[in-house]
């Protein structure tokens, strides 16, 4: 069975080059059916090998195996998560591709091709992520993945915000990928090693009594700048509201559905098998570090989220909120905290791919995504109403959807004061939401009054041919089934116990933690959208009360400022911040 | 003077990220990239650097009989230049659409995209 673990990789490259090879000469539907037909049976091969993932597979590709635990070759891991992770990738891929399917205009003559071979690459890039089982592999498919990202983000190079948005997310995730090539340069010169699991046991070879020195301190940093850049993580988040607001809906999908939290994945793949032990970063300091930032990110991100109209950024801004969330729950290294965040980032994907492709929808029937200029005008849209009603209140943590399941697990496992956080910031991103769907969908309130320093999306152009005066049945189809399989995800029994086991096996060393509904969870769930409707409900009656921006959020909304050298000066600012939370490990030691 | 190569390196990759911040030109912004780009290629040759090493090639030496260089740094360097023309390419192709779509390539005037 490991033996298929590289075609996770090979399959969607190979059908890629098939398409820019004969994507000249072939009519739209069947280059888009080659592309379906690749990305899905990627997508069942993920899932057969994540049914075969206890124990974990392990692949040294083309038959480099190691002699007296020498190795040169490159090798790739499936244990749960990493299986996990690209199961996620390709179905949400393939739901992308079908989402596509009526939804662009007709590509330039001798280009059909193009755009499904992106997807495949992206595709691909991701499995690769998730797999890789050498730092320096992942350094690659992270790069793939990003370059892919820009290209697909700038796929419309007639829309002056599209190329403006490619341009800082190229620069800020570039810069992020040679910060990480950096760290994994420092970690090489220390253990002469690649693979991550030897890295760890290089470094807990090589520590002296003291603890980590200043190199492994540095080689954190930067390692986890990159990470996080890619994740999303407040200072180092700016590129992201930027790109999904001028990405193509599709891309969208998968860029706030998957690829930011392969940055919180690959987080805790390094952190558990490089830094965990001896030799790495004491557990007391990455807490320190990953609650910290978690705590700014899921705040600045719900805050940002709650004063946004333009609903492409408002959906980014909730993903950056969430993103917080998740590394909370990473942060605090307990078994549980993974499972819920396992949970809650399977769930995640579904709610937030759905709500993109409805925003979609409304983007082609109207011309616009802004929730000012919307006001009203999509009463008769009332699936996607509904959709978009349902899918707020699952991102607020209304059980029980998986969302629901992974935060109430992932609340227990963090504890006191931090729960609140999980509480009021999914409460905030589910009413902004729900805020939309009354206004938009059921034209509630008052029109609201424009403010200043604010990016509208009145002007944004629709991506079909022209306005669509019926929306297809595919992309009505595609947000359905996701908000379904984040309810099955939920309901399931035995799912989230599955999920906990897997995640447990690979990292936390057996300790196996139960993954199911509590009492308090469910209540917690059930408060939080209670919260998410009430702001709702005030934001609809209330407008000026609940809109005008505060004067102390102003100066928090110029900083997203849409200026690339901004953004890299913040980078350079949160690798400092993150050097000094881990700075107390390498001095007391 | 085993020090200097890092400290080399951590210098090239600064300077990169100041040009990127201060700069007011696309085309100089993608060029400070590929500057911090450079800094890890030192980093990662000063890694595998030894002294009195020859190339790792044993075609014409015998295996053992005097020291090389560490080949894995080198291939590392290669793929990661490979990389590196990739992003370069994409950036200036995106500063040239910039440029047609905006009239300018100066990041002070790009403002549609804020708060």
């Amino acid at each position: 069975m490991h033996h298929l673990l590289p075609l996770l990789v090979a399959v969607p490259l190979l059908g890629a080059t098939l398409l820019v090879a004969t994507g000249r000469l072939l009519p739209r539907p069947a280059a888009e059916i080659t592309g379906l037909v690749v990305s899905g049976g990627t997508a069942a091969l993920a899932v057969l090998l994540l049914l075969h993932s206890s124990p974990p597979l392990v692949e040294w590709v083309g038959g480099w195996w190691p002699v007296d635990g020498e190795s040169v070759g490159i090798v790739v891991v499936g244990d749960g998560p990493a299986l996990g992770m690209a199961t996620l990738a390709s179905l949400l891929t393939l739901a992308a591709l079908a989402y596509s399917w009526r939804y662009f205009d007709e590509p330039p003559r001798g280009h059909a091709g193009a755009f499904p071979a992106l997807m495949l690459v992206f595709q691909a890039a991701m499995c690769g992520f998730a797999i890789a089982g050498d730092l320096f592999n992942a350094f690659v498919f992270f790069e793939l993945m990003s370059v892919v990202a820009y290209a697909l983000t700038g796929s419309r190079i007639d829309e002056p915000k599209a190329v403006q948005g490619a341009m800082s997310f190229g620069v800020v995730n570039s810069l992020g990928a040679y910060a990480l090539l950096m760290g994994l340069g420092l970690l090489y010169a220390r253990t002469g090693e690649l693979a991550l699991a030897k890295i760890g046991r290089g470094l807990d070879a090589t520590a002296g009594p003291g603890g980590p020195d200043a190199l492994v301190l540095a080689a954190f940093v930067l390692v986890l700048t990159g990470l996080l850049v890619k994740a999303a993580a407040v200072p180092f988040h700016f590129w992201l509201p930027d790109a999904h607001a001028v990405a193509p809906t599709p891309v969208c999908m998968l860029l706030s559905g998957v690829m930011v939290e392969l940055g919180s994945y690959g987080v805790w793949r390094v952190y558990t098998t490089v830094f965990a032990g001896p030799g790495g970063i004491p557990a007391a300091d990455l807490t320190r570090a990953l609650v910290t930032l978690g705590v700014l990110t899921a705040v600045v991100g719900a805050l940002m989220c709650w004063y946004q109209r333009h609903i492409k950024r408002l959906l980014a801004y909730s993903t950056i909120a969430h993103t917080g969330l998740f590394l909370i729950g990473l942060g605090v290294l307990t078994p549980e905290g993974d499972d819920g965040i396992a949970l809650y980032i399977v769930g995640h994907a579904c709610v937030k791919a759905a709500l993109f492709a409805c925003t979609g929808a409304l983007l082609d029937r109207f011309g616009s995504v802004d929730e000012h200029t919307l006001h009203g005008r999509a009463r008769a849209m009332r699936a996607f109403g509904v959709m978009f009603a349902i899918g707020g209140l699952a991102l607020a943590g209304l059980p029980p959807f998986a969302t629901a399941l992974g935060k109430g697990i992932a609340e227990e496992a963090v504890g006191g004061p931090l729960t609140v956080v999980f509480v009021v910031v999914s409460a905030v991103t589910g009413g902004a939401v729900l805020r939309v769907t009354a206004r938009v969908f059921l034209g509630l309130g008052p029109r609201p009054q424009d403010a200043a320093y604010e990016t509208s999306g009145s002007d944004e152009e629709p991506e079909t041919g022209g306005l669509l005066s019926r929306i297809p049945d595919s992309m009505t189809a595609v947000p359905a089934v996701l908000l379904g399989a984040a309810f099955a995800a939920g309901v399931a029994p035995g799912f989230g116990g599955t999920v906990a086991r897997s995640v447990n096996e690979a990292g936390s060393g057996g300790a196996h933690a139960a993954a199911a509904w509590t009492a308090a969870g469910i209540l917690l769930g059930l408060l939080s959208a209670l919260i998410a409707l009430g702001l709702a409900g005030l934001a609809v009656t209330r407008p000026n009360w609940v809109n005008r921006v505060p004067g102390w959020a102003v100066p928090l909304r110029r900083l997203q400022s849409g200026h690339v050298g901004d953004y890299v000066a913040w980078v350079l600012f949160g690798a400092t911040a993150l050097g000094a939370l881990a700075l107390p490990g390498v001095l007391g030691g | 003077m085993h020090v200097l190569p890092y400290l080399v390196a951590a210098y090239v990759f600064l300077t990169g990220c100041y040009g990127l911040a201060t700069s007011r030109n696309l085309i100089h912004a993608v060029g400070c990239l590929a500057v911090c780009q450079c800094a890890t290629y030192i980093l990662l040759l000063a890694v595998g650097y030894r002294d009195g090493g020859t190339a790792p090639v044993f075609s014409d030496i015998k295996p053992g009989s005097r020291p090389v260089v560490d080949p894995v740094v080198q291939a590392l360097t290669l793929t990661d230049i490979v990389v590196g023309a990739t992003v370069t390419a994409l950036l200036l192709a995106l500063v040239l659409q910039i440029a047609r779509l905006h009239g300018t390539i100066d990041p002070d005037e790009l403002k549609e995209l804020r708060g």
